[in-house]
């Protein structure tokens, strides 16, 4: 029974976790019930990964109506893969909770701070998982709801600013969706997803689709912090608990990414969207600009959750430069990157959260001396650094391998020698931060400092294993991305 | 009127003004549903755009200021410049659009048709909305009411924990107007059972959980406003509402686990008796339940929570 | 034809929506940004509820004296949208009452000048 109605689980079980961990009011039992439902979240998702790489397309019928008549959950690998990221980072990133949150996030506010995780990770796993246009419309707002309550619970002032800063921005985006979908619905009579696909070949001469494809996007790009559009990202993932940091950085955008991957090459269909629309020259130009402007920027922030912020926008950029090459490398690159960067970002965020816990601050001065009084949190940092500019044994370096790739096959030469460019740039701040660490000494007080706490260290060097083993190893990997791709090309409807 | 409305808010400075306007807004939009044939939102629109949405609003303006500071920089073209493209690109998009009332149109065949036609044998309500809403779209639902459980967990995290006792003013209590007291003592059980009635009449007619919700709540926020947040709090605690929020939720989800205990999909209410129009009318009751119980209780915490965050004083500001 | 009547409704909505996202991004009082975005939303709505009607036709509740009915769809979405709009604006109300306590400003300007000189 619980193997025929995986899908709905994998979404209902943590939805429902959410209330239960509002009532009990104690922050450690919420934690506990968290920590459970993320590790049972995390099982399904391998279930119904290996389920759909050997048996292929997964549907489930909510209600039991047919679509698109009723929702319908519908599961292919591109999906599936990400539902795996998500549960993975939510529940590593759960381990590491407790101590973090307890010193970040005052005692009668933390059942609510896991309350609020748990519905985040139900919105975002519910954005994944749906065939039906308007169900995303939905569980995006549950997630942003809940992402907006998670950042506004920072110890700073600022914390509130950002919430709210992000809050008009998300929602504006998510009206934009709305408008999208209502304009793509005008024109079909259909919500599902498959449906859509099939019914909007014919259409491509609409005004209205095409109107419908520049709302979507503009929406979607709102979301997934797509230069210019990124303005709310770098204070929302500094000012938000550590934690709250951890997970959003390595999660919410590559679900936004994964939204944009339906809507073009699923609903839109390959041919509207980089022919009938100047796809491919507009994401590619944009996806630049974040790749430089995010690295600029990123080299002069003090705050280095703010740096590594920025440095977000710029991996965003790489993501959406694979996008716009709209070729199998091309897709195969960005589907890759979304795991590769969420285990590079959760890895860092979760070692600035040590630092935090220990120093109190996060800013340049804080990393002074740092290799010698914090030594593995440091080597966690570095090795994430590494992995950004894409040094081979780093998932970082796959990445980047595969766009590069994507770019000569197009015979792109510049854009090839781009990309190394930026990685160049991540080099600068990345040996800002090695320098404050390994060649200054720290004042007095700092030196006092010791290392981080197991229950700390233990998830954060989790991700960082990751890191090295999937740079090395990367037959999984590489392997589901290629297949999500192939799937993604030819799921398009046919005009 | 609407766009008057709409565009004397840019203009104004005055805050309560503003409110009071978006409040006629929303009140003409909901009219102006109702001349669409959409009776259930118009209802949903007065109640939560006009009613709690404008309740919300003044209460801020009551803790915050009541002005708008005049920008010391001068206004840059930017806005107005993206405002004008978005809206020429909507524009744009109108032109292949059907006439309005077109029944041909594409958006009526397809999938619309067989809610018509067949709901009545499919569910067994008259009420076409509540079909789609609580049974072959009940999962959207679902999660409509986890964002309001959501609403509810924000506004308790924000306000409803902390705050400075030495800000707290309480709100002047009204309780010794006798003519208040005598109509709200009567009006407020009158305004109970229409929310019940609403509740339970939503298979029939416009209505449903949220509205009823809502109106349950709008009745204690009466109580609540006459008879002062001390008293108001003692009737109905707010750890109980905490509760409750979260117990309209699970009913709701509870309702699906049921079905798949029952070897059924999730929210597959045919399940739920020997008859499968039996079991969409069990069904689709206990998730309105749900609906109404969590509205209710964040509707009133919601208001609770502002209410009890005072300020140093409503009118320092010029 | 009747075309262009027919459109001049949805120009009509766009008008409105237009105004709303003007004063969302314009203006720097937060509490007329949320004004701004409600109005930005419900004349979302009210596209939506135009979608849906049929020229004769009536509410979508069964009524044997009834033929052509309107189309339930875009209602059932608009109910659902309207909840997360109020969701959506009490969470930034109550954000703004908190930023109001420490910042003691609602303007925007303010705000990035407190933060600023940090």
């Amino acid at each position: 029974m619980i193997a025929d109605n995986l899908p709905a689980l994998q979404v209902v079980v943590p939805l429902l976790a959410a209330p239960l961990a509002l009532m009990l009011r104690r922050g450690i039992y919420s934690w506990l019930l968290a920590m459970l439902t993320c590790v049972v979240t995390l099982a399904m998702s391998i279930a119904l990964l290996s389920e759909v790489m050997s048996g292929g397309t997964i549907t489930y019928r909510m209600g039991g109506w047919a679509p698109p008549w009723g929702i319908q959950y519908y599961v292919d690998t591109v999906n599936a893969f990400v539902l795996l990221i998500v549960a993975a980072i939510g529940t590593v990133v759960m381990a590491a909770a407790p101590t973090s949150v307890a010193s970040e996030v005052r005692a009668d506010k933390q059942s609510l701070f896991y309350t609020a995780y748990l519905l985040c990770l139900a919105g975002l796993l519910g954005i994944v998982i749906t065939g039906d246009a308007f169900n995303i419309f939905v569980f995006l707002e549950i997630s942003s709801l809940s992402t907006y309550i998670l950042v506004s619970l920072g110890n700073d002032r600022r914390a509130l600013t950002a919430a709210f800063q992000y809050l008009i921005m998300g929602t504006i985006g998510a009206t934009f969706i709305l408008i999208g979908v209502g304009l793509l619905y005008m024109s079909t009579g259909t919500l599902n997803i498959q449906d859509l696909a099939m019914r909007l070949g014919p259409l491509s001469e609409s005004r209205t689709v095409q109107a419908a494809f520049a709302f979507t996007t503009v929406g979607i790009s709102l979301k997934l912090a797509l230069f210019p559009l990124h303005l709310w990202l770098p204070n929302s993932y500094a000012y938000a608990p550590s934690i709250a940091s951890a997970f959003l950085a390595a999660t919410a955008t590559k679900v936004a990414v994964y939204v944009m991957l339906r809507f073009f090459f699923t609903i839109f269909g390959i041919e509207f969207s980089y022919e009938v629309m100047p796809l491919g020259t507009v994401l590619l130009v944009l996806a630049l600009l974040a790749i430089f402007a995010g690295s600029l920027v990123a080299i002069f922030q003090d705050n280095i959750k703010r740096l590594f912020a920025y440095s977000s926008v710029a991996q965003i950029g790489y993501m959406i430069l694979g996008i716009s090459f709209a070729s199998q490398t091309g897709l195969t690159a960005a589907i890759l990157h979304l795991f590769n960067h969420a285990v590079m970002k959760g890895s860092l965020f979760l070692a600035l959260g040590a630092l935090f816990y220990r120093t109190g601050g996060v800013n340049l001065a804080n990393f002074r001396g740092l290799g010698k009084t914090m030594p593995w949190t440091m080597m966690a940092i570095v090795i994430g650094g590494l992995s950004l500019i894409g040094v081979p044994l780093t998932v970082g370096f796959v990445s980047k391998w595969y766009l590069v790739l994507a770019a000569l096959e197009q015979g792109m030469w510049p854009v090839a020698f781009l990309v190394l460019a930026g990685s160049l740039l991540a080099v600068i701040y990345v040996w800002k931060l090695v320098e404050a660490a390994y060649f200054q000494s720290p004042d007095d007080e700092a030196a006092a400092v010791r290392e981080a706490p197991l229950a700390l260290l233990i998830p954060t060097w989790v991700l960082v294993i990751a890191n090295i083993y999937f740079g090395i190893d990367t037959s999984l990997t590489v392997g589901v991305a290629e297949t999500a791709a192939m799937g993604l090309l030819s799921s398009g409807g046919a005009p | 009127m609407l766009a008057a409305t709409a565009l004397s808010v840019v203009f104004l400075r005055d805050l309560f003004t503003i409110v009071m306007l978006f409040g006629i807004y929303s009140l003409l939009s909901a009219g102006f549903f109702v001349t669409m044939d959409a009776v259930d939102v118009a209802l949903t629109e007065a109640a939560v755009g006009a009613g709690v949405t404008t309740v919300l609003m003044l209460g801020t303006l009551a803790l915050t200021s009541r002005k708008e500071k005049i920008s010391r920089t001068p206004p840059s073209m930017i806005p107005l410049g993206v405002v004008v493209v978005t809206g020429l690109v909507l524009v744009y998009g109108t032109l292949d659009m059907p006439s309005l009332g077109d029944p041909d149109a594409p958006i009526h065949q397809h999938v619309a048709p067989r809610y018509i036609e067949q709901s009545y044998e499919e569910v067994g309500m008259p009420n076409i909305v509540t079909s789609v809403l609580a049974s072959y779209r009940g999962y959207d639902t679902l999660g409509e009411v986890v964002v309001i459980f959501t609403a509810g967990l924000g506004v308790l995290t924000l306000l409803g924990i902390g705050g400075d006792d030495r800000h707290r003013v309480r709100p002047p209590e009204m309780a010794h107007h006798l003519v208040l007291r005598v109509i709200s003592r009567a009006m407020i059980p009158l305004i109970l059972l229409y929310a019940l009635y609403i509740q339970f009449h939503g298979d029939y007619g416009p209505g449903g959980g949220f509205q009823a919700g809502v109106i349950f709540g709008a009745a204690i926020i009466l109580y609540t406003m006459i008879f002062g947040l001390a008293k108001a709090e003692q009737l109905i605690s707010p750890l109980f509402l905490r509760y409750m929020m979260g117990v309209g939720v699970l009913i709701y989800g509870g309702t699906g686990v049921l079905t798949l205990l029952l070897g059924g999909n999730f929210l597959d209410y045919d399940t739920l008796a020997h008859d499968p129009l039996h079991g969409q009318h069990y069904g689709i009751l206990a998730v309105e339940l749900g609906v109404g119980i969590t509205v209710t209780a964040v509707v009133i915490s919601i208001f609770f929570y502002f209410t009890g965050r005072g300020s140093q004083s409503g009118e320092d500001e010029q | 034809m009747s075309s262009t009547l027919g459109l001049y409704n949805y120009w009509i909505v766009i008008f409105l929506m237009m105004v709303g996202f003007y004063v969302v991004i314009a203006h720097g009082n937060l509490i007329k940004k949320v004004v701004g975005l409600n109005i930005f939303q419900t004349s979302v709505f009210i596209l939506y509820i135009t979608m849906g009607k049929v020229d004769g036709g009536a509410a979508p509740i069964l009524d044997d004296a009834v033929t052509v009915y309107s189309n339930p769809l875009p209602h059932v979405l608009i109910l659902t949208a309207i909840v997360v709009g109020v969701a959506t604006t009490a969470l930034a109300l109550a954000l703004i009452v908190r930023i109001r306590e420490e910042y003691g400003t609602v303007e925007e300007e303010e705000i990035h000048e407190q933060d600023e000189s940090l």
